[in-house]
Parts: structure tokens; C-alpha cells; sequence
């Protein structure tokens, strides 16, 4: 089951007059996941969903459901169903006419409608709102008919376009928990198109991240926040500080920097690097540690001469800003492990410290 | 002892209300209820013979209405053309008025521009030029002819009136669906083909309904004024058959002695019947929406 491949895009293009929206792009989606395409406005995430969806034809490149090429079948012959970023509930129907329609339209045995639209509706926690019309309910009971809506059909594959965007911060975390709930429940695929870094960190099996119409990296949240393999996904993907420079030393899976204030930086190297090429290591905020100038170092640790400059407390975490030597701003964020008041000890603007990072947690990354 | 009320007093509240409702009021009650009320009245009089009336209460009016063919036939014949009309107007208007809707914005505002440009035009003048395009040596024979059919005669034809109402109501049938489908959310078209319904489906089960209110207004827009027309029947029609405005307008004007009573009585069965039928229409087709 886990094995066989839900959606397959190969070599996907999609063109809008000069305008590349979707650039070459192929992927395999497996049966039963949680899938994101994460990436900002316009690197082609909703252009993909449409094209998988049906609304739009690529220009190149085939798309195939369940092994079965798509080519030109029109939406209303796939086996695939789409939650809309605006939900697009009929408004002159009630709740109950709008989980019905699909069924309807699909010839469904008439007499087994009512109890499935009442299982979808339960299912969403709306059994009692069948007969309301969408604009009496809320944006997250609307959100919630727009799921029955599409999940009443049995889709092989779920369609999500930023279906959480419209909602509030505590809603939507709500809604987080219930779509990934429903889909383990399912084990249906859902393809989930999100801007919202941390809402796909949370709810996928696999991340796509895309910019500008490319496919960067295809992992799990863990391999995309650890291990991303460019400047663009470490930088879209959490916070972290960058440091440019150019390669002096590689061997394949480490490398060393050279900054221009003459520092040296090691790194791990998702991708090979050769000396003399212009790189960048990405060290997170949290994965760096603040250590008095004279205490012990850790082995296998970068190093660099650092001044703290902000200290800011966030409750969790503190978050530290630090200017090294040569002007270069960095942030270190420290976990508040300790329950305690008494906080004189600690880091305040203008002490000097060292900021150390072990080796394998500084990646060196290529555009 | 409650604190003094900030609201004005209710006297003034109500003062200002009638002051707002009194010049419609007021027009309403000389130019439109007045009138009616007469009307009302000299359907049941009894016609004097020097085109006058005398007042003696009849019911005969309308017993001359029911009986003779002429009247009956002319009614159902007013009906039956706006219906037609109406029905046309609205297999033109839509695809018209959902192509302007999904043009660019730019090329909207100059289509729904050309779309209003006759209404510059008187609509007599714009009649008479019906006229030269249809007449025996006119635009459209010169062009069947140039293509080496026979000539046809157009107009003074049923299908001349027909072409004329339609020509020019089509625009009160584009407004208002220009409108509706404007307020339509085409999202809903992607909905529905996700879900499985075909072009043709999505259309009935989505789009129609919920631009039904379009529908609504501009079948009634054309509908009104088209079973009281005689303008167009009589100059493209060539006045060969009567239509409810020709005859009233004969009753009142032109006949010798002119018939006020019945005259009046054809107009209130007519007003009758089309007020019943728009509130039969306005409930089948809003009752959903609602």
C-alpha cells in the first residue's frame, strides 16, 4: 500500500503566456500520505494542485493518477477532490445539498445518499447543521463542510489549497490537528499546498519546497529543517544565520569556510563543494551556544569571538543577539530549561562571549 | 427618577419621515393612484355615444371583453409575443451578458458601453430604420439578392414584430444579468467540476440558480413593456393584426366614438392577469434563494 505511487508528475511545465509557472518539475507521491508543497506566493504550489486537480493542463510533462495518465480529462473525471482556499460552498444550497452534490452528480444509488452525507457530516464533527445555509456558519464550520464536501466522494487523492489560510491563529491550529487526524483515520493522500512553514512541518509526511516554479528539496520536515540542501530552503524553512564565504578545504561530506574577516567555519555539505567556490553555512539560532570566553570548548566545534548585544526573553526561549568581530550579526537562541527568576546571571548587552557550534549542525550551502 | 432620555423626541422622528416620504408620496397618489381609481371606474360605466360616458353602472364591459373573439385573441396573441420575446431576450442576453462578464475589465466597460450606445437613439427612429433594412428594396434584400436568392418580404411580417421587440428589449434583459453573474463567484464552477458535474451541470445546478435574480429581473423588464407595445407591431408588423396596445389604443383615441369604459375594463383585466403572473413567476424562481 505505501509502496505504490499515488501521483506521478513527469517532467511537469505549465506556461501562462511568457510566464513560467511551473518549471520541469517531477515527483512522486506515495499512497496514503501526507504530502505539502510548501514555498512562497508564486512558485507554482497552486499551479501544480490545479494541474493534478484538472483546471489546468500542463504545457509539458504528463501527470498520472494512480498509474493512469491524466493528459486532458477534464476535473469531473478524476478520482481526486480539491478543498479551496475560499471553500466555493453553493451558497444557495443548504450544508446537507452541498456534501450531496458530488454524489449526485456521480449517479450514486440515491437511496444510499442521506447516510453517507450524515457519516461525512459526523465525521466533521457537523452532524446537527445540515440544513443551515454556509453563510449562517462560521469560516471553520464552513472549512469543515468544504472537507465532507470533498471526502462524501471517497477521493483517491484529497486536494488542499491553502485551506487553513482564511482562518484564525487558534482555529487553525485546531484544524492542523484534525486534518492530520482524519487523514491517518483515512488513509487517504492528501496533497497540501501551504506558505505556512510550520503548518506543513506539522502535519506532512513529506515536504516539497518549491520557488519559482522549481522543486528545491523533497524530505521529510526532519531532513528539510536539518539537512536542507540550498540557501533558499534553509533560509525559508525556520530562522537561521548565514554566513557567507569561500570553500579553502572539502572532502566530500565536510568543508571549510573562509570568511572575509579571515574566520574559518566548518560545516557538513549537504551537496559536494569545491575549493575557491563562494558557499554559505547555515547555523541555526538554537543549535548555537553562548559560552564564557574562557570555559571549554566542545571538540569538533566552530568558534568565533562574539559581543552580546540584545538580550530578549520570549518566555521559552531567550533570544540572544550577538555582533562578532568585523560587524557581522548573529542570533542564538537559548532554551529556558531552568525555572528560576533570578536571571542576574545571565547573558546581558555588552559581555563578551564565544559562540561555538558543533561542526555537523553548520551546513554548507550552494544557491 | 431615570436620567433624562438623550433621544430626540419621537414627534420630530416621525415628522421628518413623512417629510421624506411626502413628495413621492404625493406624486404617487396624483399621477398613479388617481388614475387607476378612474380607470376603475369607467370600466364599470356604460359608454355614451359621442365617445362620452354615462353613468350607469354596467358589468358589460367586461362581459364584451370575454365574449368577443377579437379581445381574447389580441390578449392571448400579447402574451404569447412577449413570451416569445422575453424567452429569445433571455437565449441572447445570457451568453452575451457572461461573455462581457468574463472579459478582461478592460474590454467590459466598452462592451457594456456599446450595449448602451442605442438607447442614445430615439426609439421611433430606431424602429424606422428596421424599416429600411427589412423593407422589399431594403439593406437585407439587397444583400440576399447580391448572394442571388430570391427577394423575401420581411417586413410588415409577424417575424418583422418579433425581430423589433427583441432588438429592442435585448438590453433590459442584459443589465441586469450583466449584474448578477458579476456578483457570481466563478470559484463555484471549479467546485462543481471537482466534484463531477460536466459544464452543462455545473451550469444548471450552480450557476443559473444563483444568477436566478438576474433572470428575474430582466425576464420582467422585457416582459412589461413588450404586452403593451403597439408601436413596433404597427410600423414592422405593418398593423395587420391587432396586439393588446393597438387596441387599446384605438378604444381610447381612435375609434369613432372612442370606448373609455372598455378600454378601461381591457386595462385592469390586463393589469390583473400580469400582476398574478409576475407573482407566480417571482415565487417559482426566488422561493430557493431564499
Amino acid at each position: 500500500m505505501s509502496d505504490s505511487i499515488a501521483i506521478d508528475l513527469r517532467n511537469v511545465t505549465k506556461r501562462f503566456g511568457d510566464v513560467t509557472a511551473v518549471d520541469n518539475i517531477s515527483l512522486q507521491i506515495r499512497d496514503g500520505e501526507f504530502f505539502s508543497m510548501l514555498g512562497p506566493s508564486g512558485c507554482g504550489k497552486t499551479s501544480t494542485l490545479r494541474m493534478i486537480a484538472g483546471f489546468e493542463y500542463p504545457s509539458l510533462g504528463q501527470i498520472y493518477i494512480h498509474g493512469r495518465e491524466m493528459g486532458h480529462i477534464p476535473p469531473y473525471q478524476r478520482p481526486v477532490n480539491t478543498v479551496f482556499q475560499s471553500y466555493a460552498l453553493f451558497p444557495h444550497m443548504t450544508v446537507e445539498q452541498n456534501v450531496a452534490f458530488g454524489l449526485q452528480m456521480k449517479g450514486v444509488d440515491k437511496a444510499s445518499i442521506p447516510g453517507r452525507v450524515k457519516e461525512a457530516l459526523e465525521m466533521v464533527r457537523l452532524g446537527s447543521f445540515g440544513a443551515r445555509r454556509p453563510r449562517q456558519m462560521s469560516g471553520g464550520q464552513q472549512q469543515r463542510v468544504a472537507l465532507a464536501r470533498a471526502l462524501v466522494n471517497h477521493p483517491e487523492v484529497l486536494l488542499l489549497d491553502e485551506p487553513l489560510g482564511a482562518l484564525d491563529q487558534k482555529l487553525r491550529k485546531e484544524m492542523q490537528l484534525e486534518l492530520k487526524g482524519l487523514q491517518e483515520r483515512l488513509g487517504i493522500t492528501f496533497i497540501f499546498v501551504t506558505h505556512d512553514q510550520e503548518e506543513a512541518l506539522t502535519m506532512s509526511d513529506r515536504i516539497a519546497v518549491m520557488s519559482q516554479g522549481n522543486i528545491l528539496q523533497v524530505g521529510s520536515p526532519t531532513e528539510i529543517y536539518e539537512r536542507p540542501i540550498c540557501r533558499f530552503v534553509a533560509d525559508f524553512i525556520g530562522e537561521t544565520n548565514f554566513i557567507d564565504g569561500t570553500v579553502r578545504e572539502a572532502n566530500g561530506t565536510h568543508a571549510t569556510l573562509a570568511t572575509e574577516e579571515g574566520l574559518h567555519v566548518q560545516g557538513y555539505t549537504p551537496r559536494p563543494v569545491q575549493p575557491g567556490q563562494s558557499a554559505t553555512i547555515s547555523i541555526r539560532p538554537e543549535k548555537a551556544r553562548l559560552l564564557p570566553v574562557n570555559g571549554n570548548s566542545t571538540p569538533a566545534a566552530n568558534t568565533m569571538p562574539v559581543r552580546v548585544e540584545r538580550v530578549s526573553y520570549i518566555g521559552s526561549d531567550t533570544r540572544i543577539l550577538v555582533r562578532a568581530h568585523g560587524g557581522r550579526s548573529l542570533s542564538v537562541w537559548e532554551q529556558n530549561t531552568l525555572s528560576t527568576l533570578d536571571r542576574e546571571a545571565y547573558w546581558e548587552a555588552g559581555d563578551e562571549a564565544v559562540l561555538a557550534c558543533p561542526v555537523d549542525n553548520a551546513l554548507v550551502l550552494t544557491e | 427618577m431615570a436620567a433624562k432620555s438623550l433621544d430626540p423626541p419621537q414627534r420630530s422622528d416621525r415628522l421628518r419621515t413623512w417629510l421624506l416620504l411626502g413628495p413621492g408620496l404625493i406624486y404617487l397618489l396624483i399621477f398613479f393612484a388617481l388614475p387607476l381609481v378612474v380607470i376603475v371606474l369607467y370600466s364599470f360605466l356604460t359608454p355614451g355615444p359621442r365617445g362620452n360616458v354615462e353613468w350607469v353602472f354596467t358589468f358589460n364591459n367586461y362581459i364584451t371583453l370575454f365574449t368577443g373573439d377579437l379581445y381574447l385573441s389580441a390578449y392571448w396573441r400579447s402574451i404569447w409575443s412577449s413570451l416569445l420575446t422575453t424567452f429569445v431576450c433571455l437565449l441572447i442576453g445570457y451568453p452575451l451578458a457572461l461573455f462581457i462578464v468574463r472579459s478582461p475589465p478592460r474590454w467590459r466597460v466598452v462592451l457594456l458601453f456599446l450595449i448602451l450606445i442605442p438607447f442614445w437613439t430615439n426609439f421611433l427612429v430606431r424602429t424606422y430604420a428596421w424599416m429600411i433594412i427589412l423593407a422589399n428594396n431594403g439593406l437585407l434584400n439587397g444583400l440576399i439578392q447580391a448572394l442571388g436568392m430570391p427577394r423575401q418580404t420581411l417586413l410588415n411580417t409577424e417575424g418583422a414584430t418579433l425581430v423589433g421587440l427583441i432588438y429592442g428589449e435585448l438590453p433590459f434583459m442584459i443589465l441586469p444579468l450583466y449584474a448578477a453573474l458579476d456578483r457570481f463567484d466563478f470559484n463555484l464552477m471549479e467546485a462543481a467540476a471537482d466534484l463531477g458535474a460536466n459544464r452543462w451541470q455545473a451550469f444548471l445546478r450552480v450557476m443559473l440558480p444563483q444568477t436566478m435574480p438576474g433572470v428575474v429581473a430582466g425576464s420582467v423588464l422585457v416582459f412589461i413593456p413588450t404586452v403593451g407595445q403597439f408601436v413596433v407591431s404597427d410600423l414592422l408588423g405593418g398593423a395587420k393584426v391587432d396586439y393588446l396596445g393597438n387596441i387599446l389604443q384605438r378604444l381610447f383615441q381612435r375609434s369613432n366614438p372612442p370606448n373609455w369604459p372598455l378600454g378601461s375594463a381591457m386595462a385592469i383585466v390586463f393589469m390583473f392577469v400580469l400582476t398574478v403572473a409576475i407573482i407566480i413567476y417571482f415565487r417559482g424562481t426566488t422561493e430557493e434563494d431564499r
